[in-house]
């Protein structure tokens, strides 16, 4: 039996979180004693990009290289999958959550009658059964989930294991797939992504502003603290529903949900919904003027001072540690 | 048109999450239930999408007894009827087939539920129910507007967002902007109390990933403070201390 790992590409690029599923694969196959890691890679990707796939735990890529999945059609990614899930002989599909891979896992877990959990935290145990620990309530608590199907699939949260990059070249298959034309009946008519920039979901390093930053004009300073450290940029709820910034930058309960190494949080009060969607980081920096700031709780580290004036100095004491 | 909501009973955004029986209940003392906010922008937007196209939307919930406030609510805000399938919510498989089977059996053009429960936040229930009804599933849906049976969304990806088309009848998790939150009215209130409420048995117990016990994580230890005046010495504690850097 083997492990299947769907791993997903961006402008044929396969995507860093997808590697660290397949070394979260290439860990479980090691503690199950379950043969090899698979992975399977749709669209356009060239090889050299799919061989690569093997230094993060895969013995084997499949490629789909129709063109058509360039784009993220949730069920015909679904379909693509399945198909290799079937024609691998997997007894688990590890893919990491995304907004695509959450809504192609949940297609298959109905067709390959799987049992499915998500925001998986850490290895299984397999005493007692398959006990996957997830994180829940948005990150203020985890739950033991036994998992009582033969095929199983995981979505994994990022950081559940580091990502290894020592393995050997993956051996690359063509894989033929055969799509029903209704799974491309729904049409992507439109897709903007904003570009050269880190992207908040996957970051390693998060740099976020709040109401303290006063205004939209004074985001220069987060933005280039966030550039000196190759850091996404992000918001609280308050600055992107005023429109300070775009939606897609607003982390939180409602939000976007953030796991990175490092998190700065620059003029934001911590209110618990802003919490929730950083509880993950593994430190959390809090620059506030007001030292009763509930954020100061939660974090690792912090400053009391004027962000206007902290932040030029921590940007450039940065640029002088490079 | 025939539009589902579906409704989750979770606690409010501020609660303290805490357990009870040896963890592995979840403990609800002291905590107020709502309708999760994803959900409460779906009903929002299947509140304006029926006004619109003059049909009908029923909300639905998968839970107990306890959850009827939280369905009287959302007919409060709206919804025409509701349909409250009597069981705890086992797993997302279960709750999947539970609506699956209402959607079967009611015929609807339309289903719309949150991107995820802020409970379980595990957003696969919409996909689950797609594929057991072989309708497409779009999750999560930020922007959804009618054209005929055609359905224009907008779907957020890492980093930005997707234009798409489909056909009805289709599934979507939806998450803000996709509406405003609506609050209920006096005029909601009084005739939620008399709008049907009807409560189905769960016609399949199959679970397939249950939780069995709960944590909480470990204590946060207290934060280091740097003076404003010495933020190099943050830089050096966040290479050398936290190793972050």
């Amino acid at each position: 039996m083997s492990i299947l790992v769907y791993v997903e590409q961006a402008a044929g690029k396969i995507k860093k979180t997808s590697l660290e599923a397949v070394s979260f694969a290439f860990a479980l196959a090691q503690k199950t004693g379950e043969g090899s890691v698979v992975a399977i890679a749709l669209g356009t990707i060239d090889s050299q990009e799919l061989a690569s796939v093997g230094e993060a735990g895969a013995a084997k890529v499949l490629h789909a290289s129709d063109e058509r999945l360039n784009a993220g059609v949730i069920q015909a990614h679904a379909s693509a999958v399945a198909q290799a899930f079937q024609a691998v002989g997997a007894s688990t599909l590890i893919l990491a959550k995304s907004s695509l891979g959450d809504a192609v896992a949940a297609r298959l877990a109905i067709k390959l009658d799987a049992g499915l959990v998500s925001n998986v935290v850490e290895l299984p145990r397999l005493q007692g059964g398959f006990v996957v620990k997830r994180s829940i309530y948005t990150g203020k608590a985890f739950a033991d989930t036994t998992i009582t199907t033969t095929k199983k699939i995981l979505a994994i949260k990022k950081n559940a294991v580091d990502q290894k990059v020592d393995g050997a070249k993956a051996q690359v298959e063509a894989f033929a797939v055969s799509i029903a034309a209704a799974d491309f009946a729904s049409k992507i008519t439109a897709t903007e992504r904003a570009t050269g920039e880190v992207l908040l979901p996957e970051a390693d390093i998060v740099v976020s502003g709040g109401r303290g930053m006063k205004g939209p004009e004074n985001w220069g300073m987060i933005e280039e603290l966030a550039h000196t450290l190759g850091a996404a940029t992000g918001c609280s709820k308050p600055v992107s529903d005023i429109g300070w910034r775009p939606h897609h930058e607003h982390v939180g309960q409602t939000g976007v949900k953030v796991a990175p190494t490092l998190y700065i949080a620059v003029g934001i009060s911590g209110a618990i919904q802003h919490l929730a969607g950083v509880n993950s980081s593994k430190c959390i920096v809090v620059i506030n003027k007001d030292p009763e700031a509930p954020f100061f709780k939660a974090a690792d580290y912090g400053i009391v001072g004027d962000a206007f004036e902290v932040v030029p100095q921590l940007t450039a004491a940065l640029k002088a540690a490079q | 048109m025939k539009i589902l909501v579906c409704i989750t009973h979770v606690p409010d955004t501020t609660s303290k999450i805490q357990f009870t029986a040896n963890n592995t209940k979840f403990d609800p003392t002291g905590v107020q239930f709502i309708i999760g906010p994803y959900d409460d922008y779906a009903l929002a937007r299947a509140v304006e999408l029926r006004d619109q196209t003059g049909g009908t939307l029923t909300a639905l919930n998968v839970g107990e007894a306890e959850t009827e406030p939280t369905l009287r609510k959302a007919l409060a805000i709206g919804a025409d009827d509701a349909i409250r399938v009597n069981s705890f919510p086992k797993d997302s498989f279960f709750v999947a087939k539970q609506i699956a089977q209402v959607a079967k059996d009611g015929g609807y053009d339309l289903i719309l539920m949150g991107r995820e429960s802020i409970d379980f936040n595990g957003g696969m229930v919409h996909g689950m129910v797609g594929e057991l009804l072989g309708m497409p599933s779009f999750s999560p849906v930020m922007k959804l507007d009618l054209e005929g049976t055609t359905v224009k969304m907008a779907r957020e990806i890492e980093g930005g967002k997707e234009q798409l088309e489909a056909q009805l009848p289709l599934i979507a998790g939806c998450q803000e902007p996709i509406a405003e939150w609506k609050i209920p009215n006096m005029r909601g209130i009084m005739s939620a109390r008399t709008k049907p409420l009807l409560v189905v048995e769960p016609t399949s117990q199959e679970t397939q990933a249950e939780a069995s016990s709960f944590q909480l994580p470990p204590a946060k230890g207290s934060v280091k403070l740097v003076d404003k005046d010495q933020v190099s010495e943050l830089v050096r504690l966040l290479k050398n201390e936290a190793k972050v850097l």
